[in-house]
């Protein structure tokens, strides 16, 4: 685990690197999806790729995987170039856009899959960890939305790979089955197995993953555990009615982004409390406090505009 | 096909090495098989079209024409052979071109090409597909007019047109994996359907070659179909045009050319991907 925001560009991968992306590069005609894109995932790790869409985190799984090849720079999949099929016998993957075809049933695309691996689990082990035991004779077509992401993880688990890589594991999920699915994914976490994930939300990331990694517009823009990562980006938008100009509010402390918005100013910050605490001293008469979690978005602007040096030498 | 090329700067890997044994190349190969077939068999729409369809066809113009003559045989006969031939171009054309359509726009194409199975393996299991549902429908013709239509057809002829249809539906093939890689999964079956169905009629596959228009006849020896079918009727003692080492010759040309629309719709279409 990271313990730092340090930099991995440029150190030799070691040996024993599960995944290694060294300056990435990957674009869609005059789109760059990876601008320069670097992370070393070592074993055992849970590595959240976190970024709002169009950041290029499928992009990278993508190259990771196999399916594309990158432009510039390298990838590494246990050291073997990942569009080797042998480099994927370790390698179990989830994708984002993901159907298998309706007719069959869970355990049949469980058993059909886990045959293409050297040595797979068991097949019922893998649908019993997914949670799939109780529908396992039933036909892809006929499962629920949260069942379907089920079946996509056990086929991403029935091979025993060290590492999964699971796209957007949650995406289109109400919260309940989101959280079914965590159990899920944390089930699978054995002694040296590493996992990838993107995800777009960052308690997701945070109730996963042992370190983040943000991701904008095809650049690393900060790495970290989980609590560094909230301690750096703007986790909370505070707005509040004060007579304090801007630069004033700008110099509180842990202020990532001031904006006015209206009557009232408007502020994204690591953390409310303190910065509440010196806004009223500053200012007695400020009034209509509200606190709000902010969005992955938001704390992406604070991180681009506010702080650009800090992370700089990451991307 | 059975191993890949060892990385000069790669590390081992930990497990299985660089190349699978054939072993469990075949198994892995016996399983996606297996996997394909149920999966077929299970789309009502796939089996009907592929298997009845020819069948009907055939006893419907079998029936009117049946035991006409036609040149040294009678017209039962040579529709089990021209008939044959429909039916196995239609399993080949669609097994591979609408299965692959539909399957990229799933995902599940792509969800194998992660895996660590050999690409290999999927063409060759859709292959044996193919050609699985190809063997019956043939059976199915020859039961068909053995026992209502009036063919007649030696033992020795039977094995040679199974032969020759099963060799013939290897270009269909890969003319369908062409297809399947370049078009999307609502307009595969549509536009298969408008090359399959005119392409079958212009070849004389429904109505003897020397009974159609002059301007279809002119036509025909630019469509793979009608080389098969002519290949087809050379089995049975009909009376063939041309050559049956220039059918042979097309169905070549025709294999060559698809494959390498195939690989260029396989680059473009394995390129598409998401943010």
């Amino acid at each position: 685990m990271e313990a730092t925001l340090s930099p991995t560009a440029g150190a030799t991968p070691p040996a024993t690197a599960v995944a290694a992306f060294r300056g990435a590069r990957y674009a869609y005609g005059a789109t760059v999806a990876l601008a320069g894109f670097d992370l070393t995932v070592h074993p055992g790790e849970v590595v959240a790729v976190l970024g709002p869409n169009g950041a290029g985190k499928t992009t990278a799984l993508h190259l990771l995987m196999g399916l594309l090849a990158p432009q510039a720079g390298s990838v590494r999949l246990y050291g073997a170039d990942p569009r080797e099929r042998a480099a994927r016998e370790r390698l179990g993957v989830m994708l984002q856009v993901s159907g298998v075809p309706e007719t069959l049933t869970v355990r049949e695309h469980v058993r059909a899959y886990a045959a293409y691996y050297p040595a797979p689990m068991a097949i019922d082990e893998a649908i019993a960890t997914a949670g799939l035991a109780e529908v396992a004779r039933r036909p892809y077509g006929k499962l629920s939305g949260g069942q379907r992401q089920r079946l996509h993880l056990a086929l991403a688990l029935v091979g025993d790979p060290d590492l999964l890589v699971l796209d957007e594991p949650t995406t289109g999920l109400d919260a309940a089955a989101r959280r079914t699915l965590w159990a899920s994914i944390r089930a699978m976490l054995r002694r040296g197995r590493s996992v990838i994930l993107t995800t777009h939300d960052l308690d997701e990331a945070d109730a996963l993953a042992d370190r983040i990694v943000l991701l904008h517009h095809g650049r690393v823009l900060a790495e970290g555990t989980p609590a560094e990562i909230k301690a750096t980006t703007a986790s909370r938008r505070v707005r509040i009615v004060t007579r304090l100009d801007e630069a004033r509010v700008r110099a509180l402390p842990g202020v990532h982004e001031v904006r006015r918005d209206g009557q009232a100013t408007e502020v994204l910050c690591a953390a409310a409390e303190p910065l509440v605490l010196e806004l009223l001293t500053a200012d007695p008469t400020a009034h209509d406090l509200e606190v709000s979690g902010a969005t992955l978005e938001d704390a992406f602007l604070a991180l681009t505009a506010a702080r650009p040096r800090t992370h700089r030498e990451v991307a | 096909m059975l191993s890949t090329p060892t990385h000069p700067h790669a590390a081992p890997a930990a497990t299985g090495g660089r190349s699978m044994t054939v072993g469990r190349y075949l198994r892995t190969l016996g399983s996606e098989t297996g996997i394909e077939l149920l999966k077929n068999v299970r789309i009502p729409i796939f089996a009907v079209s592929t298997v009845a369809f020819p069948v009907m066809f055939y006893l419907i113009f079998g029936a009117t024409f049946g035991r006409q003559g036609a040149g040294p045989i009678n017209v039962a006969t040579y529709m089990l052979a021209t008939y044959g031939a429909f039916g196995v171009i239609g399993a080949s054309l669609f097994s591979f071109g609408v299965g692959l359509a539909v399957e990229r726009a799933q995902g599940w194409m792509r969800l194998k090409r992660a895996s660590p199975m050999p690409a290999s393996v999927t063409v060759l299991a859709k292959l044996a597909n193919a050609l699985a549902f190809a063997a019956v429908v043939v059976a199915a013709l020859m039961l068909a007019g053995v026992t209502v239509g009036g063919a007649h057809l030696s033992l020795g002829a039977a094995a040679a047109l199974l032969g020759v249809l099963l060799l013939g539906a290897l270009p269909f093939c890969v003319l369908g994996q062409a297809f399947g890689y370049a078009l999307g999964p609502n307009s595969a079956p549509v536009v298969l359907n408008l090359i399959y169905l005119p392409m079958a009629f212009a070849s004389g596959l429904w109505i003897p070659i020397h009974q159609l228009p002059g301007f279809v006849q002119a036509i025909a020896p630019y469509l793979p179909a009608y080389h098969l079918g002519q290949l087809a009727l050379s089995t049975v003692g009909a009376h063939v045009e041309g050559n049956p080492l220039g059918h042979a010759a097309a169905l070549l040309v025709t294999a060559l050319v698809a494959g390498a629309a195939a690989v260029v719709a396989y680059r473009r279409a394995s390129l598409a991907t998401y943010g």
